[in-house]
């Protein structure tokens, strides 16, 4: 029984020793759950969290539990905001989060944030509360002013990296660049692209110049290919740019200068921005296309054509490429027999609205598939597409992660055949095992959810629009993908059936979205009753009855607003949006007028 | 309620819908028109491949040429859609309802059958229609949408000068606020940024609301039909008429419309109402965000 002994006393500093090797947050929440002496010394050294919705957790629950914690990533409101269908003031708010980590968590160094709304009293506060501060990430964010960056950058000590993804950031001028500190030399990333206004020139200049660690730096509109060219001669090191405007005259010493100063960067392997490129200053790019691991051209609809195929056919060592249609099929033959290497391929639509002549079909997809056989990430906008096609590319390309195909118009068929695409997205499921993520377009019926159902195993995510005929599609994918953790669902005939088919599913999966769908609020009311660990959460603007109810002295006035709406009879209306997540955070505090929690 | 659809047509800029949901009415909200179910309008902004609503209708793709995706209704759907697919699939449903309980297997054939309605139609021959643009599709983020409506255009310089408001970048977003108007239950939104000045939305708000209270006076039984459609509601904004424009600022408090500078108020108005001149001294008064209320009780 010594043996035995011996086993069971384990000191903790080895136990944390063994954690230290695990990053994979999977990981450490399993480990977590095997007895209280792990989950504390995991807790304890946790270094990284990721929490996928922040209304999961409260946040001084979770900043209680990791004292330690560095980096925090935070994901907000649902995907399907970045389409518009989520009202403004919906929610994911950072502030809550910044306070409650200001007060248990002092060591934190890095916050990365997607779709939630910051202010600038929370950046104030993140770079005060937070001597360490080194890392701010933002996507797709919203509630700030150049203001807020203009705190970040005066109060933050040893800043290294400052990340702006598409956000919305409210202009107050270009005066916030200058708010770094003579004696701030450290940074490593500066992306400010997303930014619309003008930028202080001089002041980039002079910072670019005292930061000799900087590997990556993205550009906005603003800036002329003068500054750029300047900002190249400091920066030899430069391992990713984003260049700011590329219109140039071709005899001006900004774009000479420009030409000599890139043919210094011999580390360049990630380009993007290529505003207003003319063709001329695309010709400065090609002495270092050889080397290029990244491309998007996506914001460059000048970029197109020959001048594509000119630039394009240099890319041989190319892994990410964003370009828009207007490359048309001809464009993406050439990728196919330029980068051998691709690994992920992004096409955007360059005209949303307009019918012009239809610019990449399926031909574009399949010479690709063909010519790239290691493609394992598509996002592709289109006009058509056909079941062979689909076929075929899946053949090419059996290891796709993730596969996103959008036909702009919706439940269009295949246009050879007339029938639906079930086929086609069917064999993409069946022969790419290990598929993660997954968005599904044109005229769809209950059969293809049949195969992600029965194929789709490793399946994560999943985004559905005008597709599918009866309760059954959607419950197809609900008992039959094991991994499924994002649903979102817009304009399908599922209704409380499919709703209801299956609901301790919900609780293996982060969020389930339904907009535009066939569900009452009696599905709704039958779910958050059956399931009390969901939030589940309606959006709906059933203003007129308001009124009139009010108006006509009918509904009291009760201690929640809402729940004179919710509770005054008609449980057969529509809801219009819904939002189901897993939480053990209970309902929201800070839900709007708007979103009703059953 | 016909020739109010006109109107609307008219004023509504790039067609933003409104929209009323009653128990038996169903308004299309969204980027449509309104619609009443049981008139089949031929302006209806369906999507393409409602092959069953769309066969007997005339594509009017010309109102919707120039359409843009209303951004800020993301409130709204596309409930049309919905109530199309779910009268489509209705059919389907039934259907499929038999075939599930005859095998367990679902055949193929049997969903094929069931979903005949989309599947059998010809493809829509004028595509342009189809481009016609349904909220939030194509599922493109809305930063990368803005940059599409403004990529042609090279920035501007912008002179940086102290003392001027903050300008808001996207101007090609519409700026939607709700307005409502004493007396009439149903609320509306109006894109502010579609005016330069507070005439032009005095006479907006007029075109609005005004045979929507007309119609609010007939259907209470006045005699005076054919006059009271088409009354102008005037003098709002100087408390000389029967009502007034009021506004409420994002710090919650009601405010005149027309005090301060036609920017400013554009920046700071986060919802409009129409109220009763005679209403108007005890109305300021009292806090008017239901949130307030909410939160009191």
């Amino acid at each position: 029984m010594k043996v035995q002994s011996a086993m069971f006393y384990f000191p903790e500093e080895v136990i944390e020793h063994i954690f230290s090797f695990l990053t994979h947050h999977p990981d450490r929440n399993t480990v977590s759950t095997v007895c209280k002496a792990w989950y504390k010394i995991e807790r304890l050294s946790r270094r990284e969290v990721f929490v996928g919705n922040c209304y999961a957790i409260r946040p001084d629950r979770a900043a209680a539990r990791f004292p330690g914690l560095r980096s925090l990533t935070l994901k907000g409101k649902p995907h399907f905001a970045d389409f518009d269908l989520v009202p403004p003031d919906w929610g994911g708010l950072a502030g809550p989060w910044i306070e409650a980590m200001a007060r248990s968590c002092p060591n934190l160094e890095e916050l990365r944030m997607k779709r939630m709304v910051v202010s600038d009293e929370s950046l104030e506060l993140l770079v005060h509360a937070f001597p360490n501060f080194k890392a701010l990430v933002l996507v797709s964010c919203e509630g700030f002013s150049t203001d807020g960056l203009a705190a970040v950058a005066r109060s933050c000590k040893s800043l290294r990296e400052l990340d702006l993804q598409e956000n919305e950031i409210e202009d107050r001028g270009p005066r916030w660049l200058n708010s770094f500190p003579d004696m701030c030399t450290s940074l490593v990333s500066l992306n400010f692209a997303c930014l619309k206004g003008e930028v202080n020139l001089k002041s980039l200049e002079r910072l670019v110049c005292r930061s000799p660690n900087l590997k990556c730096l993205r550009l906005n509109r603003a800036v002329p290919v003068e500054t750029l060219a300047k900002i190249m001669n400091q920066c030899p090191n430069l391992e990713d740019l984003g260049t700011g405007s590329l219109l140039a005259d071709q005899f001006s010493e900004a774009y000479v200068s420009l030409i000599s100063a890139l043919q210094k960067c011999k580390k360049l392997r990630c380009l993007s921005g290529f505003w207003d490129a003319s063709p001329l200053c695309l010709l400065a790019v090609y002495p270092i296309c050889a080397n290029l691991t990244g491309l998007n051209l996506s914001y460059a609809p000048t970029v197109q054509g020959q001048d594509f195929i000119n630039l394009i056919q240099h890319c041989v060592k190319l892994l990410r490429l964003w370009v828009l249609d207007s490359v048309g099929d001809k464009g993406l033959a050439v990728v196919a027999s330029a980068c051998k290497e691709l690994q992920e391929l992004r096409v955007f639509p360059s005209d949303l609205f307009a019918a012009g002549p239809a610019t990449v079909t399926e031909e574009g997809l399949v010479a690709i598939s063909t010519g790239c056989p290691k493609l394992n990430s598509l996002l592709y906008f289109c006009h058509s597409m056909t079941n062979s096609a689909l076929i075929t590319v899946s053949k090419n390309c059996p290891n796709f992660t993730r596969f996103r195909l959008c036909i702009l118009e919706p439940r269009k068929p295949d246009p050879a055949t007339n029938e639906p695409l079930d086929e086609g997205f069917g064999a993409v499921v069946k022969t790419c095992k290990n598929l993660r993520r997954f968005s599904i377009s044109g005229l769809l019926t209950d059969q293809v959810f049949y195969y992600i159902g029965k194929y789709a195993k490793a399946l994560e995510m999943l985004s559905i629009a005008f597709a599918g005929d009866t309760d059954q599609g959607m419950t197809y994918v609900l008992n039959g993908c094991k991994n499924l953790r994002k649903l979102e669902i817009r304009d399908c005939p599922f209704g409380d059936g499919a709703l209801l088919a299956d609901v301790t599913k919900y609780e293996t999966m982060r969020s389930l979205w339904m907009s535009s769908c066939d569900i009452s609020l009696r599905g709704c009311k039958a779910l958050a009753t059956k399931m009390p660990s969901l939030n589940v959460e309606i959006i709906n603007e059933w203003e007129a009855e308001m009124e009139e109810n009010l108006n006509n002295g009918v509904a009291e006035v009760i201690s929640n607003n809402n729940n004179k709406h919710i509770n005054n009879g008609n449980d057969e209306r529509k809801v219009e949006k819904l939002y189901v997540y897993r939480t053990v955070g209970g309902p929201r505090t800070d839900a709007p007028d708007f979103v009703w929690t059953l | 309620m016909e020739e109010m659809q006109p109107k609307l047509l008219d004023l509504i800029p790039n067609e933003r819908g409104w929209g009323v949901t009653a128990n038996d009415r169903e308004m299309v909200i969204g980027g449509g028109f309104g619609v009443r179910e049981e008139k089949k309008l031929e302006l209806r902004l369906g999507l393409p491949g409602e092959e069953d609503w769309n066969a007997n209708r005339k594509k009017t793709e010309g109102l919707c040429a120039n359409v843009k995706p209303s951004f800020s209704l993301g409130l709204f759907g596309a409930p049309q859609t919905k109530q199309e697919a779910g009268l489509v699939t209705g059919e389907a449903q039934k259907i499929q309802a038999k075939a599930d309980k005859q095998t367990s297997i679902v055949e193929r054939k049997a969903i094929a059958h069931a979903a005949t309605p989309p599947a059998a139609t010809p493809l829509p021959s004028n595509s342009r229609a189809a481009n016609a643009p349904v909220v939030g599709w194509p599922p493109v983020r809305s930063f990368r949408r803005n940059l599409a409506s403004t990529s042609k255009t090279v920035l501007k310089p912008q002179k940086w000068a102290s003392g001027t408001c903050a300008k808001f970048e996207n101007s090609t977003k519409g700026l939607f606020v709700k307005i409502n108007m004493d007396g009439v239950p149903i609320g509306r939104k109006i894109d502010l940024k579609a005016y330069d000045s507070y005439d032009k939305l005095s006479s907006a708000v007029d075109q609005l609301f005004r045979g929507l209270l007309a119609d609010q006076r007939s259907e209470i039984g006045t005699e005076k039909n054919v006059e009271e459609k088409g009354r102008a509601i005037q003098g709002l904004l100087d408390g000389s008429g029967e009502y007034t424009l009021v506004y409420e600022d994002d710090e919650g408090d009601k405010m005149l419309v027309g005090d301060v500078p036609w920017e400013m108020f554009v920046s700071t108005a986060k919802r409009l109402r129409v109220l009763k001149s005679s209403d108007l001294s005890a109305s300021t008064l009292r806090t008017t965000s239901r949130k307030r209320a909410a939160t009191e009780c």
